[in-house]
């Protein structure tokens, strides 16, 4: 084993150090619309050398780089050190563009790839109704086509959007065949969120979360999008669904946040005169175990994807990895905080200015680990899906039904 | 950059879990349980005949880390002998400036001279009767090679894991061959590779408990249907696997970083052996009771692997101990 990245990735950083010194010096006082135009065109700058966009072929305004990980890593590595912005993210480059790419048709490539990338479109996920939720499958969304056959009309909800109040678009799954087994009567659909049918509504949320940037849901009453819109098949819209990036996505800094979450645990525990307390400490080290696992075996996925190799069902186990352990450091945390557990933190919510923040602060995190493990499969569909496809135990009848 | 097993390791890997599944089977293994004996002679002999003895000499073109994957191997088997002793007997002799012991070099790297481990201050020692050396000290040295004979008491005791059967040894006056002084820091990192090694047998153990769950769990039939597809139980196995897969990078990590000789290597060692020890208790525990009835009885042999856990928690200080030297070592 090696941790080193090699001499010839050395260089390359060196190659990326240099466009940075001599691109990436905004000025202290650009704000507002002159700073966005110096991100933009550092953004172009970046990615006519090769360091953005890197999967985006070049017709689209990307800059179409044979899969290299190490050097992506490499990138993102001296990005992050220089503070420099990388891609434009959300949903539209995690699951639109590469749907697109990969399923869509050469129409719907122009009209939206460019625009995503571009940051122009902003893209909701139409996935949950209220009455699908792990139960993806069962979405009750309709979708029938017009008299003339052009326009697919949409009515029901759609529930969880993130990025909902900004979004221009969406990507989401609608009922069209409601004789089908469950799976095989969904169609995937974009759509214009700009026209009267639809109406967005954001959520409050536990944490006290409301207001622009929180979720949505979206009700859909006669609300249309042409056919020429929808992706794939008709009916074959679950599939296409499945579709994800897969395009450099291992990377070794992916641990971190856990790893740096951990440190401010430390940092708490010093804070409220509580590291010397031997409970405490070995506490501190038995959560400090998880997060090594978790760290190490990014870098084993980093690894095995720089070699083209499969790294097995360790893969599976990552989302509940991380999440357990957010988990084990909200309680350790709650335990630290003591009185100040009293105190709902400043900005809270997203209302008002945050402020300086005391160990209340906590409160945020302790509240967040519990919408990790809800967010982008829970944790027990995790715990389904590593005993299945990992450890290849026989399917539950029930869940498996309708394929 | 490589962090992952290359095909060379894994071929050594599955040579080793031959050569035990044809020289330690089940029926070997109960058979060994309930003699009186605490060496089986013709497994040590086979695995000896692989080389694994020499992974540590200097010029073996290994390191810690492919002694560690013959080590996860015999956990996995819960194979019988003083593994861990022999290698780092062989690591701690090579290594060192005396003559007296580098006598005996050759023939304990070809496994034929027997050295078990009897560092720290523990009077019990695994496969003692049959060696005919101890590696003994502390972390801060000495580091001594003692001579079996006049001088060594060994006092046969029941012991938990009947796979490493366990003597109280004490020492008075024994020929000695002091390896390295107080002071020097291959004590330190003789230690450190040591709790390595624990942790790696640790890992194949919980592996071996994870494995065995899944497998009956696939075949076991009640209210009609595999007790494999009940959440319940999946969700059960699904722990034990989240637990023990990612352990393994951590594993690797601690190995690769003594190897490389890079400043967290000490306080990896320590965080490996805390972190696979409360797993392999726990995916133990688990095993059985993912079983049932048949975990609990003395036949089916998960037994072997639950004792053999007691036995690596405790082997070296308890994860407790250690976690309480990686806080200070921390600067927490």
């Amino acid at each position: 084993m090696d941790l080193s990245y090699g001499e010839m990735a050395e260089a390359y950083r060196a190659d990326v150090k240099d466009f940075l010194s001599t691109n990436w010096l905004p000025a202290g006082d650009l704000r507002g619309g002159e700073l966005k135009k110096y991100i933009r065109e550092f953004r172009t700058k970046a990615t006519e050398q090769g360091y953005l966009y890197r999967a985006i072929p070049k017709i689209y305004g990307g800059s179409e780089q044979p899969v290299d990980v190490i050097r992506a890593q490499v990138i993102r590595e001296e990005f992050v050190r220089a503070r420099a912005p990388m891609e434009v993210g959300g949903n539209g480059m995690n699951m639109t563009v590469p749907t697109l790419l990969e399923k869509g048709t050469e129409e719907q490539k122009d009209l939206f790839i460019r625009k995503t990338v571009e940051g122009e479109y902003i893209w909701g996920q139409g996935y949950s109704e209220p009455g699908s939720g792990s139960d993806l499958a069962s979405v009750r969304t309709k979708g029938e086509l017009s008299k003339d056959g052009s326009k697919w009309i949409i009515n029901g909800q759609k529930i969880w959007t993130s990025q909902g109040m900004q979004a221009t678009h969406m990507f989401m799954l609608v009922r069209t065949e409601p004789e089908a087994p469950k799976h095989d009567g969904i169609t995937y659909l974009l759509i214009d969120l700009d026209q009267p049918g639809i109406t967005r509504r954001p959520i409050r949320q536990m944490t006290g979360e409301e207001g622009d940037h929180t979720f949505c849901e979206f009700f859909f009453d006669n609300a249309e999008t042409p056919v020429a819109l929808q992706v794939g098949e008709r009916g074959q819209g679950w599939y296409v669904s499945r579709t994800t990036l897969k395009h450099e996505r291992a990377s070794i800094g992916s641990a971190d946040g856990l790893g740096r979450q951990f440190s401010k645990l430390v940092e708490l525990a010093k804070e409220t005169g509580r590291i010397a307390d031997p409970v405490i400490r070995d506490k501190l080290a038995q959560i400090e175990g998880f997060v090594l696992s978790h760290r190490y075996t990014s870098f084993r996925l980093f690894s095995c994807s720089a070699a083209g190799e499969d790294p097995g069902r360790v893969q599976l186990m990552m989302k509940l990895l991380l999440t357990e352990t957010g988990h084990e450091i909200a309680l350790l945390a709650q335990e630290l905080m003591g009185e100040y557990a009293f105190i709902e933190p400043a900005g809270a919510g997203g209302r008002g200015p945050r402020g300086p923040r005391g160990p209340e602060k906590w409160m945020d995190q302790i509240m967040g680990s519990l919408g990790n493990s809800i967010a982008g499969g829970t944790t027990n569909i995790q715990r389904n899906i590593i005993s299945e496809r990992g450890l290849g135990l026989p399917r539950d009848v029930i869940a498996g039904g309708g394929k | 950059m490589r962090f992952h097993l290359s095909e060379e390791q894994i071929s050594i890997q599955d040579a080793v879990r031959g050569t035990l599944a044809d020289k330690w089977s089940m029926d070997i293994l109960h058979k060994f349980a309930d003699s009186e004996s605490d060496f089986d002679q013709p497994s040590w002999d086979a695995l000896m005949a692989l080389g694994l003895a020499g992974i540590l000499l200097p010029d073996s073109g290994m390191g810690l880390l492919d002694a560690a994957l013959v080590c996860e191997v015999a956990g996995e088997a819960a194979a019988a002998g003083p593994l861990i002793g022999q290698m780092l007997a062989v690591a701690a002799v090579s290594r060192s400036s005396s003559a007296a012991a580098k006598a005996h070099l050759e023939a304990l790297a070809e496994g034929t001279t027997i050295a078990t481990l009897a560092l720290g201050d523990s009077a019990y020692v695994p496969c003692a009767r049959a060696a005919q050396f101890f590696l003994t000290g502390s972390r801060d040295g000495p580091i001594s090679l003692v001579e079996a004979g006049d001088g060594v008491s060994i006092e046969t005791v029941r012991s938990t894991d009947r796979s490493r059967p366990v003597s109280q040894v004490s020492f008075d006056g024994a020929i000695t061959h002091q390896l390295f002084a107080v002071g020097d820091p291959m004590a330190g990192k003789l230690f450190d590779a040591a709790l390595v090694l624990i942790a790696a047998d640790a890992l194949g153990g919980a592996q071996k408990c994870t494995d065995m769950s899944v497998e009956y769990a696939k075949e076991r039939e009640q209210f009609g249907q595999p007790i494999g597809q009940f959440q319940a139980l999946k969700h059960q196995l699904a722990q034990m696997a989240l637990e023990v897969e990612p352990a393994r990078a951590q594993l690797w990590y601690a190995a690769y970083a003594h190897d490389a000789d890079l400043d967290d290597a000490p306080r990896a060692a320590v965080m490996a052996k805390a972190h696979l020890c409360d797993v392999y208790v726990r995916s133990a525990r688990a095993a059985v009771a993912a079983h049932g009835g048949i975990g609990y009885t003395w036949e089916y042999g998960l037994n072997y692997w639950f004792r053999r856990a007691a036995f690596d928690r405790a082997w070296l200080g308890s994860p407790s101990e250690h976690r309480a030297r990686a806080a200070d070592m921390a600067g927490w």
